[in-house]
Order: structure tokens, then C-alpha cells, then sequence
């Protein structure tokens, strides 16, 4: 039973959650920003009419999407000094994590862009505006705002997903979790403290999901308009 | 030459590969049924249902949706055996995911229930149908159109996330890639054909609920005409 559940060693190793608690947080924003940067890349590669530019960016959303973030970890892990590169964990972890975010990211980007009523565009068109007119001054502004939600939605995931660095040595919070429930044999308060640490993260960046959305909801992009 | 023994190597260990792969296959398969089971049940609760049971069930999803899903193995695997429950990893994993799954599926059925419109529920309780024949009958074929694609793109996230199981040393697809690699150093090509492994069993998944989601939304278009 837990009955001898210990709050003294929880309060001894806070020191220890709260530095994996800020390199949780500090490499998932690195990793975040990493994520929209080739989120962004990747999304105008696919929007593009030549195939010879889309190809490779449908290539790698589809290859992200349909297999684990554990084995692309371990892919760059393993296969980084293969190729003379080597790094530290943590820049492997966050590059892992850039580049599978990213691959959500690009369809988060692509569905708002694609949500921009077909009529926005053709006002455009019929105004004289060129295509980078359209893009910067119509469908951008409106798909912008669409996009926010979804991104802190997968904002979530990544600082979940960011635990699997832990398997590579990097140390973020599971981490502190792992080390304290080896060292002492004590799993239980380990693994709890870790799971309430992610949880502040979680409901705080569920709260600011929640204040975008409807900060979204409350000036809505205009729909179609009435005929 | 040198890949050239390394490709001979790892298909020297086929037989671990085939084993992998079992072991990621039964995982993932079982934890889909219970956790798709006990995900409807409980979605169907929490769009129904009296208030207390909404809030325990609405708090329960968010404790499992706010944590990584590697510290609620760990979690399953070293705190159960303190309440006198002994698992094995088998068993542990399977229990996690199934968690996972229940819960993230929960959720997309009760948002599709909560997306019919209210009057096909009053037409229902006018025609004198029981609860069950109402859900049944009216709800959720309705509902299901709603559900189905966030649904399939869910079992593929799920069959991703049973490589966390590797973790408390189950040996899936994922850990014997790691058990490879120990023996054959070239990660590009042994992580690579397990990503490969992974896309077999979840690319044609992702291509069905894009299928689903276009043809359902066509669907859609048609009624509102």
C-alpha cells in the first residue's frame, strides 16, 4: 500500500522537479518555435502548383505523421554520428521534436489557409490585387487567427511528447522523476510529483487555448458573405 | 560493402523483428477494442448522464490528456505492484493504452453527440422511444458521421503511442530497433526500417480517414442543399 507515502522526500527533491520543470518548459519552446519554422516551410512547399517543390513536402508530413515520435527519436539518436555529426542529447531531442511538430504544424497551417472562403480570394482577384496582395492582405490575417487555437492545441502535445527525451538522457522532468524513483525506490512519489508538474503545464496552456479561442470566436473572420 | 553486412546482420534478426512486431500488433490491437469499448460507453456518459458522473469523467480525461503518456506507464508499472498487483510489462502496457485510448475516444464521441441537433432528440422522445432506443436509433448513427473521421486518426496516434511501451522494456518493433542497433551501429538504417514497419500498419489509415472525412463532408454538403 502507499501508506507510507512520504510528502519529506517530495519536498527534499522539489529543488530537483523544478530545474526539469524549467528545461521541460525552456526546450519546449525552442522546440516549439523550431516547429512552426519548419511548419511554415513545409506548409508553402505543399501549397505550391509544382510537384517537383511539393512532393518533398508531402513526402515528409506523411512520413512524420505515420510513425512514432519514439523511433524518429531514436533514428536521429543512432543515425546522427553515423553521418559525422554528433551532438548532445538535448539538441538531438529538440530537433526530433521540431521536426515532428512541424509536420503537425504544416497541416494546421494548410487546413486554416484552406478554410478562407473561395469568395475572399476572388474579391481579391477582382480588386487587381496580385497574389502576394491576397495572400499578405486577405487570406494570411483571417487564416492567422484560425491557426492560433489548433497551434496551442499542439503546443500541449509537444511538452507531452517532450518526456521521450528522457529515454535519451536529456534532463527535463520525467527525468528528475526517473532519477529520484531509482535512487530512493520511491516510484510512487516520483512519478506523481512529475505527472501534478505536467499538469500545471497543461492547464495553464489549456487555459490560454480556451482565451484564444474566444478571442477568436468574438471577432469572427467574416463568412460568406449574404448574396 | 560495410552496409552490405550490416543489411545481413539485421536480416540475421528476423526473428526478434517478426517477435517486435507481434508484440506492437497485440498491443495496440487489444488496447484499441477496450479502450474504443470503454471510450463509447463512457462518451456516451459524459454527453448523458447525470452531472456527477459528467465531472468525474470530464476530470479523469484531463488528468490523462495533461500528462505524458510515459510517465502513466511508469505510473501503472510501479505503483500497482504496491497495492499488491503484480504486472508484467505485457499487461502493464496494455492497461496504459488502453486508458489512453478510452479517453481520447471519449472525448470525439461526445463532441459527436453533442453535434446532432437537439430537435432530432425531442422528435425521438415524441415518437415514445426509450433512452437506449433514442442513442441507438436517432443519436448515434447520426453522431457516427461526425465521429468516425477524428476517430481512425485517433487509432493511428494510438498504434504510435504503443512504442512507449518499449520503455519498461516490452519488446516491441520500437525496443527491438534498440536491441539492433546495439550490435549493428548504423541507426539510419535499423531506426529506418522500423519507422517503415510503423508506416505499413498506419499510412493506409491516415489515406482511409482522409477518404472518410472527404466523402463525409460531400455527404454533408448534399443534405444541406
Amino acid at each position: 500500500m502507499l501508506g507510507n507515502f512520504s510528502f519529506r522526500v517530495i519536498l527534499e527533491s522539489l529543488p530537483a522537479f523544478g530545474s526539469g520543470l524549467a528545461t521541460t518548459l525552456w526546450l519546449s519552446l525552442i522546440a516549439f518555435a523550431g516547429a512552426l519554422a519548419v511548419g511554415i516551410i513545409a506548409c508553402a512547399l505543399k501549397l505550391q502548383p509544382a510537384k517537383l517543390l511539393r512532393a518533398p513536402a508531402v513526402v515528409f508530413i506523411d512520413a512524420i505523421r505515420a510513425t512514432p515520435l519514439l523511433a524518429q527519436l531514436y533514428f536521429l539518436y543512432f543515425g546522427l554520428p553515423r553521418l559525422g555529426i554528433v551532438l548532445p542529447e538535448l539538441f538531438v531531442g529538440i530537433l526530433a521534436l521540431s521536426l515532428n511538430s512541424g509536420a503537425y504544424v504544416a497541416e494546421i497551417i494548410r487546413a486554416g489557409i484552406l478554410s478562407i472562403p473561395r469568395g475572399q480570394v476572388e474579391a481579391g482577384i477582382s480588386s487587381g490585387m496580385t497574389f502576394a496582395q491576397r495572400m499578405r492582405l486577405v487570406i494570411l490575417p483571417q487564416a492567422f487567427k484560425v491557426t492560433i487555437p489548433p497551434l496551442l492545441g499542439q503546443a500541449i502535445v509537444l511538452v507531452k511528447d517532450s518526456a521521450l527525451l528522457s529515454l535519451i538522457a536529456v534532463a527535463e522532468l520525467t527525468r528528475a522523476g526517473q532519477s529520484l524513483a531509482s535512487d530512493r525506490f520511491m516510484p510512487a512519489e516520483a512519478f506523481i510529483t512529475t505527472a501534478a508538474c505536467y499538469l500545471i503545464l497543461y492547464y495553464g496552456l489549456k487555459a490560454l487555448a480556451a482565451l484564444s479561442a474566444r478571442w477568436v470566436g468574438l471577432r469572427p473572420a467574416r463568412q460568406d458573405m449574404p448574396a | 560493402m560495410m552496409i552490405w553486412q550490416q543489411l545481413q546482420s539485421i536480416v540475421g534478426s528476423y526473428p526478434l523483428a517478426l517477435r517486435g512486431l507481434g508484440t506492437t500488433v497485440a498491443v495496440s490491437l487489444i488496447g484499441l477494442l477496450a479502450g474504443s469499448l470503454a471510450g463509447f460507453a463512457l462518451g456516451m456518459l459524459r454527453a448523458g448522464g447525470n452531472r456527477l458522473v459528467r465531472l468525474v469523467i470530464g476530470a479523469w480525461v484531463d488528468l490523462i490528456r495533461g500528462t505524458p503518456f510515459l510517465v502513466q506507464i511508469f505510473l501503472i508499472f510501479f505503483i500497482l505492484p504496491e497495492f499488491g498487483i503484480e504486472l508484467e510489462a505485457f499487461t502493464a502496457g496494455v492497461i496504459a493504452l488502453s486508458n489512453l485510448a478510452a479517453c481520447f475516444i471519449c472525448e470525439i464521441v461526445a463532441g459527436g453527440i453533442g453535434a446532432v441537433p437537439k430537435g432530432q432528440v425531442e422528435a425521438a422522445l415524441a415518437s415514445g422511444l426509450s433512452r437506449w432506443q433514442r442513442m441507438r436509433h436517432v443519436v448515434l448513427p447520426q453522431a457516427m458521421r461526425i465521429i468516425l473521421p477524428p476517430l481512425v486518426g485517433q487509432y493511428v496516434l494510438l498504434i504510435k503511442d504503443s512504442s512507449v511501451v518499449s520503455a519498461i522494456g516490452l519488446t516491441d518493433l520500437t525496443r527491438v530497433g534498440w536491441l539492433v542497433v546495439q550490435r549493428v551501429p548504423n541507426g539510419l538504417l535499423v531506426f529506418g526500417l522500423v519507422g517503415l514497419g510503423y508506416f505499413i500498419v498506419c499510412y493506409p489509415l491516415l489515406a482511409i480517414a482522409r477518404r472518410i472525412e472527404r466523402r463525409m463532408s460531400a455527404a454533408h454538403a448534399e443534405v444541406q442543399l
